[in-house]
């Protein structure tokens, strides 16, 4: 009853989706106030349905509902509580529901907290978001309805996949979702701006916080699955360049692009059709994501069961969606004026570079995740890019970016003085000299560009802090005034600062992996192995029975200079029902570097082989993805997004700043 | 001239749906081999072996094996592991590795880690062996005869369902033929 209540709550919901896709367009196209109120509440109606069928999906998971096909296919009686929640999303339909549920909370709170807006955006913004929702509720219900029924019920489920039963699963792909979802209000408000043929300041200050949002969702989702990665696969690495992992990174190179240009849309006046375009395509590279994920175009460790219908769907959605925005922006973007000008060394147009770097970056990896694709289908030869590709494509087009990092926030806008900014960081030049120098004494010479790396993160860092500095005019004007001075900063001032510091310290944890030491012995029990200084002894493994497992418990206690440090059990854990050993990797972390340790296989003879890996400030890369999320969110807690929404009245030219003001 | 500036990228998008849409075709399953190479001898090959022995097509005449493109760097290859140690220790079925574009320390560390359940590993460094063969990624398996016929190709991990209902099957006829 509860699974067909479900059902039909998604019905429903595509058809209030029609309704707010239609009627406030309708309604703002002829003025009518009253047919522009409906998107609000289409889209909080809209919501509750979608929230609804979520929580029957739930439900039927959490019972173990043997009658719903979805449940028999992707849980097991077995399953512990946590799994056979978040098991609702492990599969294909189900993440479906959770996209379009988190469709339905950016729609809602778009509906709830856009009372300042001008109705008419209003109302084309909600109804882009309402088409963007019927596209996909259509999807679920034609092509991916997680609510059939199987008759006879099954006796029991198939269970989950082992590599999915980890708390990672709660957490990950929520975040992601709420990330790529997120960006859909950016596409909506560029989608509205273009039928309206207005972008202004206040354009920009009403998006930003909604692409601030989501970049940080994106943030946290990219870098929980990389951490879920890391601690899961027993091997180590943390990010694969796999096709699924560079379908969320795209729309974080874009979306981090994006929310760099709107500053000088809301700024300056200008860039504004590029600030569109940034805002359809960030939007859509997570739609095109969607679909090398669930159509099977593309082999990658994350596939979903696939489908030739569920392809040809979700093409047509990109068709619709992408193609139809594109053709309004070449229709109407040709007519946006631009503003203020700007001289090639500025705030602007340190901005511009980074923006034209990111886009580069972002082609790059588009380039490698379809080059298979494309060569395939034209006939060519079969080639596959891997980490060869990446490392000498990316890499190098993001040291500029990061070099620059350091000096656009010193350059005024309009006019910079590329010299002076040069001149008044020369704290980070001392900084990232002292880096490469205690690096390169540290490691022994070791590989140069990892060497080189602890320098552009020491001068990231470094320039975070002058810029800072000079702003609160430290040790130039009295305590006092510079405290005054620091406490009113615009929280904007001190996002931006932690964003890139968080830069600065993941620029660290990856450069550090090229040091990681390894050790991989077969051991017998009561034996030992050493790595970088420690050593670990195999103490035991026993035999543990888990809910839905059995899991090989090893005992490894680990010393440094004949003193304890730590014992640690790292697992293997075979899934009988699905015939499956995963690994559960123990990690024992000081912040500074991790001992990494799994157990491998066992020769029937007591043989067990043993991997550890000691891996300096791999730590620091999340924890720099940590920071940059945090700092997204101090800026979004700027007063300004609250009191800026009189500005459009105004129809101000372009502000004026002082040269170091914000 | 600006106007065709604001096109390109409704330009560059229809360029990359007519490809998605190509790669959807029915007839193009990325699972499937093009049918001109099933039941054509696999091309010829003499591998350096990453332990001792190398792999050689014609040495491997006799009967039915499977051929698994795999490499340490490769995740897939990873999720499919379990299921080749399933097939080598339970089955018995005569899998040789081949290591595609890899660095032979990094795949010995694999092994050791996880398993080893090939009878032998040649060492495809350049990844000549695997454009011979068409490999368009890896994991990739095929299913040899005793003959060194191409029978079938796996794209992508194996999976439990294609190892019970196709790969197994298949090999059972071939060793009775």
């Amino acid at each position: 009853m509860i699974t067909e209540l479900g059902h039909f709550a998604l019905i429903l919901a595509l058809c209030v989706s029609l309704t707010q896709s239609l009627v406030p367009l309708i309604g703002a196209a002829r003025g009518n106030l009253a047919w522009m109120a409906v998107g609000r509440n289409a889209a909080l109606v809209q919501f509750a349905l979608v929230a609804l069928a979520m929580a029957a999906l739930m439900h039927a998971y959490v019972t173990s509902d043997f009658s719903v096909v979805n449940v028999v296919e992707n849980s097991h009686t077995d399953k512990p509580l946590l799994y056979r929640i978040t098991g609702v999303w492990g599969n294909h339909e189900g993440s479906m529901v959770l996209w379009v549920f988190m469709l339905g909370v950016c729609s809602a709170a778009l509906a709830l907290f856009s009372g300042n807006l001008p109705p008419d955006l209003r109302a084309r913004v909600l109804a882009v978001q309402g088409m963007i929702a019927t596209g996909f509720l259509l999807f679920i219900l034609l092509t991916s309805n997680p609510f059939l029924r199987t008759w006879p019920p099954a006796a029991n489920g198939h269970g989950l996949n082992p590599v999915l039963q980890d708390p990672g699963l709660a957490f990950h792909p929520p975040f992601l979702y709420l990330g790529y979802v997120g960006f859909s209000v950016g596409f909506a408000f560029a989608v509205a701006a273009l039928i309206e043929g207005r972008v202004d300041a206040a354009w920009a200050r009403w998006v930003r916080p909604w692409t601030l949002a989501s970049w940080c969702a994106l943030t946290i989702g990219i870098a929980m699955g990389s951490w879920w990665a890391y601690y899961t696969l027993g091997w180590g690495g943390w990010w694969f360049w796999d096709p699924v992992e560079n379908a969320s990174f795209m729309p974080w190179l874009v979306g981090t692009a994006l929310i760099h240009s709107s500053i000088v849309v809301e700024k300056r006046d200008t860039m504004k059709s590029w600030t569109i375009l940034l805002a359809i395509i960030t939007f859509s590279l997570s739609l095109v994501g969607t679909f090398l994920v669930r159509s099977g175009v593309l082999t990658s460790v994350h596939s979903f069961a696939t489908d030739p219908a569920r392809g040809t769907f979700i093409l047509l959605l990109l068709v619709v969606a992408i193609g139809g925005s594109l053709t309004l922006y070449a229709v109407r973007a040709p007519s946006l004026k631009g503003g203020g000008l700007f001289a090639p060394v500025s705030r602007e147009g340190a901005l511009v570079l980074n923006n034209l770097l990111l886009s580069c970056g972002c082609a790059t990896v588009l380039l490698g995740t379809l080059y298979p694709l494309f060569l395939d289908v034209v006939g060519g030869p079969k080639l596959s890019v891997g980490f060869p590709f990446f490392n000498r494509t990316f890499v190098p087009l993001m040291v500029p970016i990061i070099l620059a990092v350091g000096i656009g926030p010193m350059l005024s806008w309009k006019r910079g003085d590329l010299l002076g900014a040069l001149q008044r960081l020369g704290a980070a030049y001392v900084a990232a000299a002292v880096a490469v120098m205690v690096a390169f004494y540290v490691t022994h010479g070791g590989p140069i560009l990892a060497v080189l790396g602890f320098g552009l993160a020491a001068w990231t860092g470094a320039a975070v802090v002058v810029e800072w500095a000079e702003r609160v005019r430290l040790f130039r004007a009295p305590a006092a005034d510079s405290l005054r001075r620091a406490i009113h900063l615009p929280r904007a001032a001190y996002g931006m600062s932690f964003a890139h510091f968080g830069l600065a310290v993941s620029i660290a944890g990856f450069s550090a992996s090229a040091f990681d030491v390894e050790a991989i012995e077969t051991v017998r029990i009561g034996s030992d192995l050493k790595v970088a200084g420690y050593v670990l002894r195999l103490a035991d493994v026993q035999r543990l029975p888990g809910p839905n497992y059995i899991a090989d418990d090893a005992t490894v206690e680990i010393s440094r200079d004949g003193g304890l440090v730590a014992v640690v059990h790292p697992e293997r854990r075979f899934f009988p029902l699905q015939q499956q050993t995963t690994s559960e990797t123990a990690i024992r972390t000081n912040l500074l570097s991790d001992l990494y340790v799994a157990l491998g296989e066992s020769d029937d003879a007591g043989n067990w082989t043993l991997r550890a890996y000691w891996k300096p400030l791999v730590p620091w890369i999340w924890m720099g993805a940590v920071i940059m999320a945090f700092g997204g969110m101090v800026s979004l807690s700027d007063r300004r997004w609250r009191i800026g929404a009189a500005a459009r009245a105004r129809r101000s030219g372009p502000l004026l700043q002082p040269a170091a003001g914000e | 001239m600006r106007r065709v500036l604001f096109l390109a990228p409704l330009l560059v998008f229809m360029v990359l749906a007519w490809y998605f849409a190509s790669a959807l075709r029915p007839d193009r399953n990325p699972q499937e081999l093009p049918s001109a190479m099933i039941d054509k001898m696999a091309p010829a090959f003499d591998l350096a072996g990453l332990h001792g022995e190398g792999v050689a097509r014609d040495a491997l005449k006799g009967a039915p094996v499977l051929i698994n493109f795999f490499a340490s760097w490769c995740v897939p290859c990873r999720v499919e592991h379990p299921l080749l140690m399933r097939l080598a220790e339970q089955e018995h079925v005569a899998i040789y590795g081949i290591d595609y574009k890899d660095k032979p320390e990094d795949a010995t560390k694999l092994l050791a880690q996880f398993g080893d359940p090939y009878r032998r590993v040649g060492l495809d460094q350049d990844g000549r062996v695997g454009l011979d063969f068409g490999v368009y990624g890896v994991p990739e398996t095929y299913v040899l005869d005793g003959a060194g016929k191409i029978r079938k190709r796996f794209v992508g991990p194996l999976t439990a369902a294609q190892v019970d209902n196709d790969l197994l099957p298949l090999l059972h006829s071939l060793r009775r033929s």
